[in-house]
């Protein structure tokens, strides 16, 4: 089995009873290692919801998900693989929001070289992996700018540092090209690719953005909580 | 790893500063609170010190002259010479009266009391001792009276001729030193239109005024105006002898009660000024739980303000130690600036109080851990607040 992201059988429902809502039903998915796929599909048909049992942040229902080559949740053996979600989520994933969320009290190698030294490595190797992320992304000028002080581009790929700095298998992005015009937008995904093939990261991206769906080769639909894939258009980003 | 709430505090130091003055203020004013207590305490000890005396003894059954109203007869003390172990034995008035200082009344205590003898105050700033037996007058400089002014006491003038410190009474008036004569005569001096009153009483009641002894209304009438009283005797102990074993020896012959300077002390600050010690004590404990309520507030707001951050931190795989850690220590940090503040503008501001404020280092030390404890208590609020927050709410809707 590769080191991407495989997901097999995946239901989540919401509450019990009369009020329950099946958000995932029987999802399956496979992004290789180094590829980008584009998540879509109207509101309310669990886009999210994905995302957060990828991001082992919430708890699905049944099914089976294998990040980076190991099996991280199996509902027929027991569940969660790790009782430290935290350390799995720091180590294994990188996520990407809508608007950047840096922490607005560190500087910008900071809040790269945050996760890790999170993860226990030492404050100078942290910084020096934080500063070669940063130059990667065309940001190391700003190195030591605050947060405040960086254009809604430059924070955008500053947190696009920091979902890369533990060197996780997997990066999962909600809708990170929302608040951004076309020509950032589409920088965006090409910094993405770029990374993905770089640093061999499988990466899922939820997006409504109709700039930036033509550029993915896969794309899944979503549609009340079940997938269907499709081949994209794969347009070269100019 | 990197101080999450070091870097917090100098990105918003300026809220901190201001938050950290504010509760200084507060801490100042109940660091100032505890020291208008020491200051009492040490005033009845320098009172006492500065009075030269080894035993007080005053009026049986009172508490006398400091905490009660004693009075003695004034011949009391050539007894008490007699006695063995008593060194020097001499009378003191003490009487809180209204002083006319130029067209200003100034509430003080006035003391009488015997050049050379115990109660006379034990050293001068200023000036002179009193050298004439009449009109003459040592202040504490508290009064604000100056060497050589004229000071109006009862029907008669004085003139300043020396000045003391730290001599206060335990109501913190502050002390004016006369002769006993005078103090004594002050006590009972009526006016004048009392004094014909009372003669025409005396000469109207017919068992005091008979036609048949001759030179007896003189002598009822010469008799009232003179005061024979004194409110305590001041006695100091001779070489070899120890006071307690001397003031049992008074109290049992003589129809006195006696008091070591353990004893006074005992009355002054257990007694006299314990409602007062109370009432500053409910002030610190609202004090405390005023500043506890303000950084607690404090912290939570700013907690709330970081929400989101928070969230990202925790999805990002913050332990809950760390983030629990960083909002604690921002609590810690807030009680440290306070204290410093609080500290430094209690030092500023305590000589500008009428009454004595003694500043304790101790005090300050248990001030700084209870300051510390109640921030590390007023966090609490936040965070619990920080650790219900769901990492998931980060990736949103
Ligand atoms: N915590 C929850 N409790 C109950 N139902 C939920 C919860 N979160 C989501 N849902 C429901 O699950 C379904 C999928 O929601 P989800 O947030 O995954 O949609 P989405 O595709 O992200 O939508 P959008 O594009 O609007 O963000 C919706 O019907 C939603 O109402
Ligand atoms: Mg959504």
């Amino acid at each position: 089995m590769d080191k991407g992201i495989h997901i097999e059988g995946l239901s989540k429902r919401y509450g019990e009873g009369d009020t329950a809502v099946e958000a995932l039903k029987d999802v399956n998915m496979s992004i290789a290692p180094g590829e980008v796929v584009g998540l879509v599909g109207p509101s309310g048909s669990g886009k999210t919801t994905l995302l957060k049992c990828l991001g082992a942040v919430i708890e699905p229902t049944r099914g089976r998900m294998t990040l980076g080559g190991e099996v991280i949740y199996d509902s027929a053996q027991g569940g969660w693989k790790t009782p430290d979600l935290r350390a799995l989520r720091r180590d294994r994933i990188g996520f990407i929001f809508q608007a950047p969320y840096l922490i607005p009290f560190l500087d910008v190698t900071d809040n790269v070289a945050l996760l890790p030294m999170l993860a226990g490595r030492a404050n100078a190797a942290s910084r020096s992996r934080a500063l070669e992320l940063l130059q990667a992304l065309d940001v190391a000028h700003r190195a030591k700018a605050q947060p405040s002080e960086l254009s809604g581009g430059e924070q955008q790929r500053v947190s696009i540092a920091r979902a890369l700095a533990n060197q996780p298998p997997v990066i999962l992005a909600d809708e990170p090209t929302a608040p951004l015009d076309s020509a950032r937008a589409l920088a965006v995904v090409r910094i993405l690719n770029q990374m993905a093939s770089q640093y061999q990261t499988a990466i899922i991206v939820v997006t409504h953005d109709e700039k930036i769906i033509p550029t993915f080769k896969r794309i899944y639909h979503i549609r009340d909580g079940s997938t269907v894939e499709e081949a994209g258009e794969g347009r070269e980003i100019s | 790893m990197i101080s999450l709430a070091g870097r917090d505090i100098l990105h918003s130091w300026g809220k901190f500063v201001l938050t950290g003055v504010g509760l200084g203020l507060l801490i100042g004013a109940t660091l100032t609170m505890a020291g208008v207590y020491r200051g009492m305490v040490d005033d009845a000890r320098v009172l006492l010190t500065n009075s030269g005396a080894d035993i007080w003894v005053v009026q049986k059954d009172t508490q006398g002259p400091y905490a009660e109203a004693s009075s003695i007869r004034d011949d009391v003390y050539r007894g008490l010479l007699g006695m063995p172990g008593v060194a020097q034995a001499a009378n003191v008035t003490y009487l809180t009266m209204q002083v006319r200082h130029g067209d200003t009344d100034l509430r003080t205590m006035v003391v009488g009391f015997e050049p050379g003898q115990p109660g006379e105050p034990g050293y001068l700033v200023a000036g002179r001792r009193l050298l004439r037996g009449h009109f003459e007058a040592i202040a504490d400089v508290k009064t604000g009276f100056r060497l050589g002014e004229r000071i109006r006491i009862r029907r008669h003038d004085y003139e300043v001729v020396g000045l003391t410190r730290r001599m206060v009474s335990s109501g913190g008036d502050p002390m004016v030193f006369i002769p006993l004569k005078d103090a004594q005569e002050a006590q009972f001096l009526k006016d004048n239109d009392a004094i014909t009153a009372d003669r025409a009483r005396t000469a109207a009641n017919p068992a005091l005024n008979r036609p048949g002894v001759p030179g007896l209304l003189d002598a009822v009438t010469a008799s009232q105006t003179i005061n024979h009283s004194v409110n305590a005797v001041l006695v100091k102990v001779g070489a070899g002898d120890t006071a307690a074993n001397v003031a049992q020896e008074i109290r049992r012959w003589k129809h006195v009660q006696a008091y070591t300077r353990e004893q006074m002390e005992e009355i002054l600050i257990a007694k006299l000024i314990a409602t007062s010690a109370k009432q500053i004590g409910m002030f610190l404990v609202i004090l405390t739980v005023v500043s506890a309520a303000i950084v607690a507030f404090i912290i939570y707001t700013m907690t709330l303000g970081k929400i989101r951050e928070i969230a990202v931190l925790k999805l990002i795989g913050t332990r809950n130690r760390t983030i629990a850690g960083m909002i604690l220590q921002q609590a810690l940090g807030l009680g440290l600036i306070g204290f410093i503040v609080g500290k430094i503008s209690a030092t500023l501001w305590a000589p500008a109080f009428p009454k004595y404020v003694l500043l304790e280092t101790a005090d300050a030390m248990r001030a700084l851990v209870i300051v510390m404890v109640v921030c590390a208590l007023a966090s609490t609020l936040a965070i619990r607040a920080a650790l219900k927050v769901d990492p998931a709410t980060a990736i949103g809707g």
